[in-house]
């Protein structure tokens, strides 16, 4: 048991390269699927019902199909299309699209739920659309969504693990291949599980400290 | 696709479904019972869940899948794919499981309990009687999401070599190298069972609601 710790310390380099590519990885889709869910949000909630039909059974279609499955058609179906991408695209495209359906609906929930009268009263005050959404909207759209975000924040985490059998070089790929160099299972995975473990916990952290911003701005 | 190819999703289908309800129908009173620990505030153990729970609901399943599958018959506990897969999904589905219980213990009012007690009901009774059937109802709708999220994870159970849905859809497409097709066959088979738990979330939240207003 020490001796396979003791291996797993002295591929410390590739663990944590795997760790760093986990978590740009995750950050990146975050941030992007985020900025999609936003776009996608408006479409959610349009007046217009055509619109807003074919963006919900975009959004529910999407949440129906598991996420292994998605990387998959990303990476070996889209060449049908003449879309070839290589295992780095396709994983954050993957990643990307997916949760930002999941991201869509969050914002659209906080959104609905969110008062009128200071969205009014920013209309009445002649704010255009662009700095009324800046401005009056999206504060605190964020802060009563970010415990939401936070939590989706992780699923994409642990969906960025999927992606070993894509060959992507992250986290779980890096203890898969410690662990089939030199036959160490316990250690590799249990290190791998830990270091998991740690970046949910920055997370939770994180969406605890957006908590407390909330609370005092109220 | 040939006869074969409908026969080996079929099969496919049937492993997927299988190992999900095996997962889903032993995470529940698991999930229960650990939540219970942690309600009852039984010393040490109550902690250790809780540890178990944070650690478990930040795993991914292929993670913990593939450590079990190499570990356990590293320490002399030979595993097969599948007791390994229906082990990874009940120990992952089983933490979300217990936050979900312990949520709805935690918020059920104190007072019913101890009305219980003052009529002459005895524990086991208290739990069967008065908070199982509340818990039950409150949890229901978060349960059924997180069998619709253990379906969508259930594909990862072929890395070990469980012959599920996406194992048969990555083998027909290798073989006739038109990988497209049994992917979009297998989006059209997990889809509808996912969809299925879903609405069946909606109605339950829809009926609830209703309930309440009538209240």
């Amino acid at each position: 048991m020490i001796h396979g710790f003791s291996i797993v310390w002295s591929e410390r380099a590739l663990l944590l390269s795997g760790l760093a590519n986990t978590a740009i990885l995750s950050a990146v889709a975050a941030i992007a699927s985020l900025l999609l869910g936003f776009a996608l949000t408006p479409a959610l909630m349009s007046r217009k019902r055509a619109v807003s039909r074919v963006a919900r059974a975009l959004v529910d279609g999407m949440r129906c199909v598991p996420f292994l499955l998605f990387a998959y058609i990303v990476y070996y179906g889209f060449p049908s299309f003449g879309v070839r991408l290589d295992n780095w695209s396709a994983g954050l495209v993957a990643l990307t699209i997916y949760n930002a359906a999941y991201m869509a609906e969050i914002l659209r929930g906080a959104w609905s739920s969110m008062p009128r009268e200071p969205i009014e009263a920013g209309v009445a005050f002649g704010f255009s659309d662009v700095r009324l959404f800046r401005r009056i909207i999206l504060p605190p759209l964020l802060l009563s969504a970010g415990p939401v975000i936070g939590n989706q924040m992780i699923q994409i985490i642990k969906d960025s693990a999927f992606l070993t059998i894509i060959a992507l070089p992250e986290l779980t790929h890096a203890a898969s291949s410690i662990q089939s160099r030199y036959y160490v299972p316990f250690a590799a995975f249990i290190t791998a599980v830990a270091l998991y473990w740690g970046l949910c916990l920055v997370i939770e952290a994180g969406v605890n400290l957006i908590g407390q911003l909330a609370e005092a701005r109220r | 696709m040939t006869g074969g190819d409908i026969a080996a999703f079929a099969q496919g289908a049937l492993v997927t479904v299988t190992l999900s309800l095996a997962g889903i129908l032993l995470g529940l009173p698991i999930g229960l019972g650990l939540a219970l620990i942690q309600w009852a505030r039984v010393p040490i153990v109550a902690r250790l869940v809780a540890l178990y729970v944070s650690v478990l609901r930040a795993t991914p399943l292929v993670t913990l899948l593939l450590l079990l599958f190499f570990a356990l018959p590293n320490v002399g506990v030979p595993i097969d794919p599948y007791s390994a897969a229906i082990l990874a999904l009940v120990m992952n589905t089983s933490a979300f499981n217990c936050e979900i219980w312990r949520s709805a213990l935690m918020n059920f009012p104190k007072d019913q309990y101890e009305a219980a007690q003052s009529v002459g009901m005895r524990a086991e009774q208290r739990f069967r009687r008065i908070v199982l059937p509340q818990i039950v109802r409150v949890s229901l709708p978060g349960l059924v999401n997180e069998m619709s999220l253990l379906i969508k994870v259930t594909p990862v159970l072929a890395v070990v070599g469980v012959v599920d849905i996406t194992r048969a859809a990555v083998r027909i497409g290798a073989e006739t190298y038109e990988p497209l097709p049994p992917f979009l066959i297998a989006v059209a088979l997990y889809a509808p069972l996912v969809f299925a738990l879903v609405s069946l979330q909606r109605w339950i939240e829809r009926r609830q609601a209703a309930a309440e207003a009538a209240a």
